[in-house]
């Protein structure tokens, strides 16, 4: 349905910026996540495109228009709202008919349309009850409804599952999943969880006091981290982070740590000084023959998989192993890591140093 | 052994309750129940000493209200024989009656200028509250201090410049002048207590409004007033009351076109003698309108009081 392209926006309130020029593009037909802590600017940002807030400057391309300055009536943008916003003096079938009603649409097309929508989302039955007394799973679908029934150029969607306890989250956000992709609709979800963002994005925005930090897909967001604030935020155990002095050439295939060579992707960048080896934890495998080794000083149990959290000369590190592999406490193993995955870091600035890895998803630099 | 509960008062605690409530609400009606009563006695019931409970119940004291009365000669009054029940009633004392009084117009006056200023006072104040409440006013605080500050006096206490201040605009004994008066004494409360009620009423409505493609006086009118019904309710009875019963600016700046109720009632005294029925009966009818308002809204009064105590 349509395109949207970010391009070098700013939100200031009074002294306090909220978003640090930021650009990024939501290719039609997209689930798009912005993610990030609270507080990082993701609510700004929907809001900026939605035009609930207008930015301080930069623009904002929705099918080439610029919308940046335009009022939100005039966007046909849909917004779902974290707390779903349903108009508590209405019952439902109003509540859904109402975006329809301000076009000026026939008062039989309105029935039509409404009965559609709710027949898409299974709430014919509720219709004529009033939203008080709704259960979340059916208010949210109610907002849902009122947003696709006008069928808008984009949705935004501001964490919508987070009033909804877990047991219930997995079931809608399945059911979104499925709207979207039957709705052939552009879609900008915020959320602040990564595991929410990486189930059901295309593409990922990763935000962090005010500016992007990466832009991609799930997978290059995981394995390519562009920062180590996206290693560390996405997965769960996060990056392993062993921080090291040393020098890394251009083209260097392997770094010293604690005198042991270690492989990594061939490097397109040297640096110098105080540098991060960065690891997923399913990537350092225990072996008695590895040179680099750790102490074993915790385990945990998860069924498949098991964490294993040791103490190097450098840093702690956890490695997810499988759970038939014997680790106890005290003892003193040696790590292997897998050469291909490693992402080194630049701890002053806590980017990423280019690579064989990762040079196709950098945007800085 | 009954279960104890640390929410759930027990029966006994509750009963007390109810009774020092009902006891409450009696010794309060007890004086409004007294004029209503002396509203139907005779002068001489109403007078009399010790007070009279049961009485014999006349509809002297409203005809005394509604009307001005005559002496005439016992010619004149053979000649003409009462036609109508009120008459009859009025020739008791050898009078008949010579036309009606000021007390419907001045009741009039009361209705006019007391529901008008309430009025003016919520639709200023509801539109300056909704103002407060969203959007970033310069000096937004130091506005509300100065729209409360107007009611650290006793608004009495202007009276004289504002006495002459309407003399030279030709505002006083007008219903115009009454209404901008009392709206000017309300409307600092209609603000703060409606501020208040509108900024309970979360952002998200209207932000839904605005992106269902309404404009944002739209989603201000068909969105929040809605739900600050309940606020607006509970505000205009306030400010109804107060201008429903203000007596010292009325005695002060209005005596004929413009005068309301309160200033009117006691002048009827003067008129043949202490007609303490007559007094009675134009209380009663005064109380009448702001008793009606008050129980019509009062489901949204009650919820008005306690609103924001509990979320839901």
């Amino acid at each position: 349905m349509a395109q949207i392209i970010i391009k070098n926006i700013r939100k200031e309130f009074g002294d306090f910026t909220a978003v640090k020029e930021s650009s990024f593009t939501i290719e039609d037909g997209e689930f798009f996540m912005l993610l990030g802590p609270s507080g990082c600017g993701k609510t700004t940002t929907l809001r900026m495109i939605a035009g609930l807030e207008l930015p301080t400057s930069g623009e904002i391309y929705l099918d080439g228009e610029e919308i940046s300055q335009k009022p939100p009536s005039q966007r046909d943008i849909a917004f779902v709202f974290q707390m779903f916003a349903l108009y508590p003096h209405m019952n439902v079938y109003k509540n859904l008919s109402y975006p329809l009603v301000s076009q000026g649409m026939a008062r039989r097309d309105v029935r039509a349309k409404v009965d559609e929508v709710a027949g898409i989302l299974g709430i014919e039955g509720i219709l004529k009850k009033p939203v008080g007394g709704l259960s979340g799973g059916d208010r949210q679908r109610v907002a849902l409804g009122r947003a696709i029934v006008r069928d808008p150029k984009a949705f935004m969607m501001d964490e919508p599952l987070g009033a909804l306890d877990a047991e219930f989250r997995e079931r809608m956000s399945e059911e979104l999943r499925a709207l979207h992709d039957r709705m052939n609709a552009t879609t900008v979800y915020v959320t602040h969880d990564q595991l929410e963002a990486m189930q059901m994005g295309d593409k990922i925005v990763v935000m962090n006091n005010a500016v992007v930090e990466q832009f991609g897909t799930p997978q290059e967001i995981y394995d390519k981290p562009a920062t180590m604030f996206v290693a560390d935020f996405i997965g769960s155990p996060s990056m392993n982070f062993l921080g090291f002095d040393g020098k890394v050439a251009e083209g260097a295939q392997s770094v010293e740590l604690n005198g042991q060579t270690l492989g990594v992707p061939q490097q397109r960048q040297g640096a110098d000084g105080k540098l991060v080896f960065g690891v997923r934890p399913e990537h350092v495998k225990l072996t008695d023959s590895g040179g680099y080794r750790g102490e074993v000083i915790a385990t945990e149990y998860l069924g498949t998989t098991q964490i294993i959290t040791l103490e190097t000369a450098n840093g702690e590190i956890k490695a997810r192993v499988p759970a038939g592999q014997v680790a106890t406490v005290g003892e003193t193993v040696g790590l292997g890591f897998d050469a291909r995955t490693i992402t080194l870091f630049e701890q002053a600035s806590g980017q990423a140093l280019r690579s064989e890895l990762n040079h196709e998803v950098l945007t800085h630099g | 052994m009954s279960s104890f509960s640390v929410t759930e008062p027990s029966k006994r605690s509750k009963w007390f309750a109810g009774t020092l409530v009902i006891t409450y609400a009696l010794i309060t009606m007890i004086p409004l129940a007294w004029i209503m009563l002396t509203g139907f006695k005779s002068p001489a019931d109403a007078i009399s000493y010790p007070p009279k409970v049961l009485f014999e119940p006349t509809l002297e004291g409203y005809v005394n209200l509604f009307t001005t009365r005559t002496r005439q000669t016992d010619e004149f009054l053979t000649a003409n024989p009462p036609e109508t029940w009120y008459e009859e009633i009025v020739r008791q004392y050898d009078m008949v009656i010579a036309g009606p009084s000021k007390f419907g117009e001045r009741f009039l006056n009361s209705v006019i200028i007391g529901f008008g200023s309430t009025f003016l006072s919520i639709f200023l104040g509801t539109l300056a509250a909704y103002a407060f409440s969203r959007f970033k006013i310069p000096l937004a605080d130091d506005l509300l201090f100065f729209i409360l500050s107007t009611r650290m006096m006793p608004p009495i206490a202007v009276a004289i410049p504002i006495f002459l201040m309407y003399r030279q605009l030709g505002l006083s004994d007008t219903h115009l002048g009454m209404i901008l008066l009392y709206t000017a004494v309300n409307i600092s409360l209609a603000v703060w207590l409606l501020k208040g009620f509108i900024d309970e009423i979360p952002r998200e409505y209207e932000e839904a409004a605005l992106i269902d493609g309404y404009t944002r006086f739209q989603a201000f009118y068909k969105v929040v007033l809605p739900q600050a019904a309940t606020g607006i309710a509970s505000t205009a009875i306030f400010c109804l009351i107060f201008a429903w019963n203000e007596y010292a600016f009325a005695v002060l700046l209005t005596s004929g076109t413009a005068q309301t109720a309160p200033p009117f009632i006691p002048t009827i005294i003067g008129v043949g003698g202490l007609d303490w029925p007559a007094v009675a009966a134009g209380a009663t009818i005064f109380l009448l309108p702001v008793m009606i308002f008050t129980v019509a809204l009062r489901k949204h009064l009650l919820r008005g009081i306690t609103f924001g105590a509990v979320r839901k």
